[in-house]
């Protein structure tokens, strides 16, 4: 398989059949929090593609060149954590130093990007499967993209929300939970499918 | 005195069982995690499809929820206050890693299903939020009473959950058929269906509290003109 094939089939499968809010239901709370407006949605999703992409690549470098030499398997989810708060961390820090405006526009999200399921989850996903180094790195973007994709679908339909007349029992967290459900329903309708065998 | 001494205790006991009562309410309903809260959503939809699954991720939550809190409490004066959140990482990290491997060596069926969902415990928004807002600045025992009531809240939720979604999408319980013949609706088995069955849960709870909140105002504005109407009869007279 060349390697154009390779990205676009990982695509297709990161982005719309394995999309990581509707087919493994990671990182749900910004899914539902974040989502009010475009803007934030957008802020938001970008943070977390760029530290999905580097967790994912540190945590599988850390993984197979530290843990698995020394048999420290079972050392993975403190290890996996630490790194993803220190590139948080190191993130917060470099952005505030060189580009603050970004810094300001991004306010809480970046913190918050922490204790976001869908990091920590994909860093597992990818060793789970025990992908190639390059097949890795190409899945933990595009699943990134899926998320930044799923969170500005979800703060459009909830923009033009705010204008409809919901029930009252309905407003806020159960509809949104609504919308998500019929939109997992259109995404459950790709999965299976593949481009390339 | 003796007399004076007694009822000061039993006054102190009582005080001290009003806040352990308020404690356990405040986890188990009126600041449930997961229907009031809403944290902690990713297990909540993604290991609810049988209830037996949900039964152990909650299990599991609770315990490394009343174990952090306990350890936090106890460890929580000598963290300095800038590092704190990475400490708190740590041990939750630690208390996930026994969990995780104790799962994996007794129950290797459940864990092949909701192993993944294991790991993230460590993420879960619940046990650092009460780590920060609770356990970092009361004592122990307290601590782990509020580790307890918050950890059964989001345990009866993921029952809850599991319970009608396995009903629903193969008619069993628990793995056994109450319904044999049942045909089954696919869609409570995944994503789509954990998302519906949370939205109308979670609803017809918005639903029931504001018709308790409807009854309370009606009662008070009773109370109010019945005490207007006792002052205007006193005044009068």
């Amino acid at each position: 398989m060349n390697i154009l094939t390779m990205i676009v089939s990982t695509l297709i499968t990161a982005v719309f059949t394995e999309n990581v809010v509707f087919h493994y239901t990671y990182g749900i709370c910004p899914f539902l929090g974040v989502s009010k407006k475009t803007n934030t949605a957008l802020g938001m999703g970008l943070t977390v593609t760029l530290v999905i992409a580097a967790s994912s690549i540190l945590s599988y470098l850390v993984y197979t060149y530290l843990l698995v030499p020394f048999e420290l398997e079972y050392l993975r989810i403190l290890l996996f954590i630490l790194i993803i708060a220190a590139f948080v961390q190191m993130m917060e820090m470099l952005l505030k130093r060189f580009i603050p405006t970004l810094y300001k526009g991004l306010g809480i999200y970046l913190p918050l990007v922490t204790t976001n399921c869908a990091v920590l989850g994909t860093a597992n996903v990818v060793i789970d499967n025990a992908m190639p180094f390059l097949n890795l790195t190409f899945y933990s973007i595009f699943i990134g993209v899926g998320f930044l994709m799923a969170l500005i679908l979800m703060s459009g339909i909830r923009e033009r929300l705010e204008k409809a007349d919901v029930p009252k029992c309905f407003k806020g967290f159960p509809i949104a939970l609504i919308i998500a459900c019929i939109m997992a329903l259109a995404f459950s309708g790709l999965s299976g499918l593949n481009f390339f065998a | 005195m003796t007399a004076l001494k007694t009822s000061m205790i039993i006054c102190q006991v009582w005080e001290r069982n009003m806040k352990a009562k308020n404690i356990i309410l405040d986890g188990i309903v009126t600041n449930n995690a997961i229907f009031v809260m809403v944290l902690g959503m990713c297990p909540v939809l993604g290991t609810t499809d049988t209830l037996e699954n949900a039964f152990w991720l909650g299990i599991s939550t609770c315990a490394v929820l009343i174990l952090s809190n306990l350890l936090i409490s106890l460890v929580g004066k000598i963290i300095p206050d800038k590092v704190r959140i990475p400490c708190y990482i740590i041990i939750i990290a630690t208390l996930v890693t026994v969990v995780d491997l104790a799962l994996r060596k007794f129950l290797p069926g459940i864990y092949s299903e909701i192993g993944r969902f294991v790991r993230l415990i460590v993420v879960n928004c619940i046990i650092l939020a009460r780590a920060e807002a609770f356990a970092a600045g009361n004592k122990p025992h307290l601590s782990i009473l509020d580790g307890f009531s918050v950890g059964i809240g989001f345990f009866l939720g993921l029952c809850l959950l599991g319970v009608i979604r396995e009903l629903l999408n193969a008619g069993k319980l628990w793995g056994t058929t109450l319904f044999s013949g049942y045909v089954g609706i696919d869609i409570f088995g995944e994503a789509a269906g954990g998302f519906l069955t949370l939205a109308i849960l979670m609803a017809v709870f918005n639903f029931v509290k504001s018709k308790i909140e409807k009854k309370q105002k009606i009662r008070q504005a009773m109370l109010k003109k019945s005490m207007q109407s006792v002052q205007s009869a006193g005044g009068k007279a």
